[in-house]
């Protein structure tokens, strides 16, 4: 387990293993937590389990073997129609971004908060503001299909973060968007950080990681999860 | 209203409902006319209960020859006499030769020939329905007392007539609860269906927190308004057809069929029929949607 905050974990995995149906394990006794308000890098070559690490951890996949805690509770033990109150408290950026196409991206990014019975006129106030702070204030009113790459990925982006999540897990989030863009979309995520979030960002840029040494990385391989120093060779 | 809520589901126009509406429109024309045959069918058991309780007829065969008619004449005076005896019998009416042929009349018609015909006499006899008559014994006393005077007891035949219905009846119920089973399967399939479609928009919605219940609301609200459109057309259906049968039964009534027609209460239940198919679909379409997310990790 590792440590690098001190705090309660706000997720700890121990000795977890996936399977797909009766493949082999694409990951095995994975065992970390991340403490509440850290922010991490996970790194790991394409195709090492970093999707489907995050899957489990965003509650989209249950693990074959081993325990996931998550805000203190065992999610093997929890029951059905507690989930959705765990998962409210979940940001994720999906890798493919996972918009609704039929929604604009005000509607998209509204969703978090509809889904938890937000009142209209607080929706109508605080969705624009962030995605005027991605940069889409002109693209309010546009579906997906007719944004860029990089704008749909900061539609994903304020999707994540439009309530305040406590733990936000984000899937390549920088992949399609320039320097410029991905530096203020780092930013956004060190300020909800600042702001209590803890923060799990799963990518293979390793020029953006650089840029934010004082953020630890984990290290996914070969279905397991290591310290960067720890892999063995 | 339900049907102005907002749907983060694209089912609004969705290829899998188009097909919903028109089916719901054929149950619930085939749910208006098994309906309109219950109360129908009930309106004549209750008639013919009420009609047998009370009543009775005696037959006097008419005598032939030149002072039959006088002798006929002489053998229903003594009948009706030996019923207004009778205690538990309120009257003893015999019916001229006239009303006898206007009973005729659906059947054999108003021809001379009819008129001509040795035509038995007929004494309408109103009983107590209270009184506890023993007709067996009654009607042998007649036929010693009265020479080819029988009594006839409707409540045999007519018990029979009235069990036929009431079969009818149950099975129109049955009908009705079978179309009923055949709307919730279509409604499942169809769900089950746009639910495919919509795996992915589901799975966001789910991974963002959203409970079971707010997306089989959505589903639920949208089998609502298909099920509501597809009853109103089967109605617009029904109500012509319905009123042309019924006026096609009254046209023959005249004596030969009892009255058809169908009460208000029954118009009443068939214009609900629209509003019982919309809720059924989206019961069962909530049903289908929580019994399918039940089965995402």
């Amino acid at each position: 387990m590792r440590h690098n905050r001190r705090g309660e974990h706000i997720i700890r995995l121990d000795s977890v293993g996936l399977r797909y149906g009766l493949g082999p394990e694409v990951l095995r006794d994975i065992s970390f937590a991340l403490p509440s308000g850290s922010f991490h890098f996970l790194t790991g070559s394409s195709g090492a389990g970093k999707s489907s690490l995050l899957r489990l951890m965003y509650l989209g996949l249950r693990p074959t073997r081993g325990r996931v805690m998550l805000f203190d509770k065992d999610i093997a033990l929890t029951k059905r129609f507690e989930l959705p109150a765990l998962r409210r408290r979940i940001g994720v950026v999906f890798q493919d971004f996972r918009l609704l196409d039929h929604l604009s991206a005000m509607d998209n990014v509204a969703l978090p908060l509809r889904v938890r019975g937000v009142k209209e006129a607080e929706v109508r106030k605080h969705v624009p503001e962030l995605l005027n702070w991605v940069g889409l204030s002109d693209q309010i009113n546009a579906k997906p299909p007719t944004l860029s790459g990089g704008q749909k990925q900061r539609v994903a982006i304020a999707r994540a973060v439009i309530g305040r999540p406590d733990l936000l897990l984000a899937d390549e989030p920088t992949g399609n968007v320039d320097d410029h863009i991905a530096m203020r979309l780092l930013h956004l995520f060190e300020e909800l950080n600042r702001l209590g979030t803890t923060v799990l960002i799963a990518t293979h840029n390793q020029g953006l990681i650089d840029r934010f040494p004082q953020h630890p990385r984990l290290h996914l391989e070969r279905g397991t999860v290591y310290e960067p120093e720890e892999v063995p060779a | 209203m339900k049907l102005g809520r907002r749907s983060d589901l694209p089912l609004k126009g969705d290829a899998t409902g188009r097909f919903l509406p028109w089916l719901v429109a054929l149950m619930v024309y085939l749910s208006a006319v098994s309906l309109a045959g219950v109360f129908v069918l009930n309106g004549l058991v209750r008639s013919w209960d009420h009609d047998v309780s009370g009543t009775l007829t005696v037959q006097v065969q008419p005598v032939p020859g030149e002072a039959g008619e006088a002798l006929t004449d002489e053998r229903v005076r003594q009948a009706v006499e030996l019923m207004r005896r009778t205690p538990g019998v309120l009257a003893a009416r015999p019916l001229d030769k006239k009303q006898i042929l206007s009973l005729l009349e659906p059947w054999l018609g108003n021809t001379d020939v009819v008129k001509d015909l040795p035509l038995p006499r007929l004494i309408d006899v109103t009983v107590d329905a209270d009184a506890n008559l023993d007709l067996l014994s009654l009607a042998e006393r007649l036929s010693r007392s009265v020479q080819g005077a029988t009594l006839d007891d409707h409540r045999i035949w007519l018990s029979r007539l009235i069990n036929l219905s009431r079969t009818t009846e149950w099975v129109a119920i049955a009908i009705l609860v079978l179309i009923g089973c055949v709307t919730s399967a279509t409604v499942i399939y169809a769900t089950r269906t746009s639910m495919a479609v919509h795996r992915s928009v589901i799975e966001v919605l789910h991974l963002i927190g959203a409970h079971d219940d707010y997306i089989a609301r959505q589903f639920a609200d949208r089998s609502f308004a298909l099920g509501f459109s597809g009853g109103l057309i089967g109605l617009a259906l029904a109500v012509p057809s319905l009123t042309a049968i019924g006026w096609a039964a009254r046209r023959i009534e005249g004596g030969f069929l009892p009255s058809l027609s169908l009460p208000v209460s029954g118009w009443v239940m068939i214009g609900l029929l629209p509003v019982a198919a919309a809720t059924l679909s989206m019961l069962t379409a909530r049903v289908a949607v929580h019994a399918t997310l039940a089965r995402m990790p």
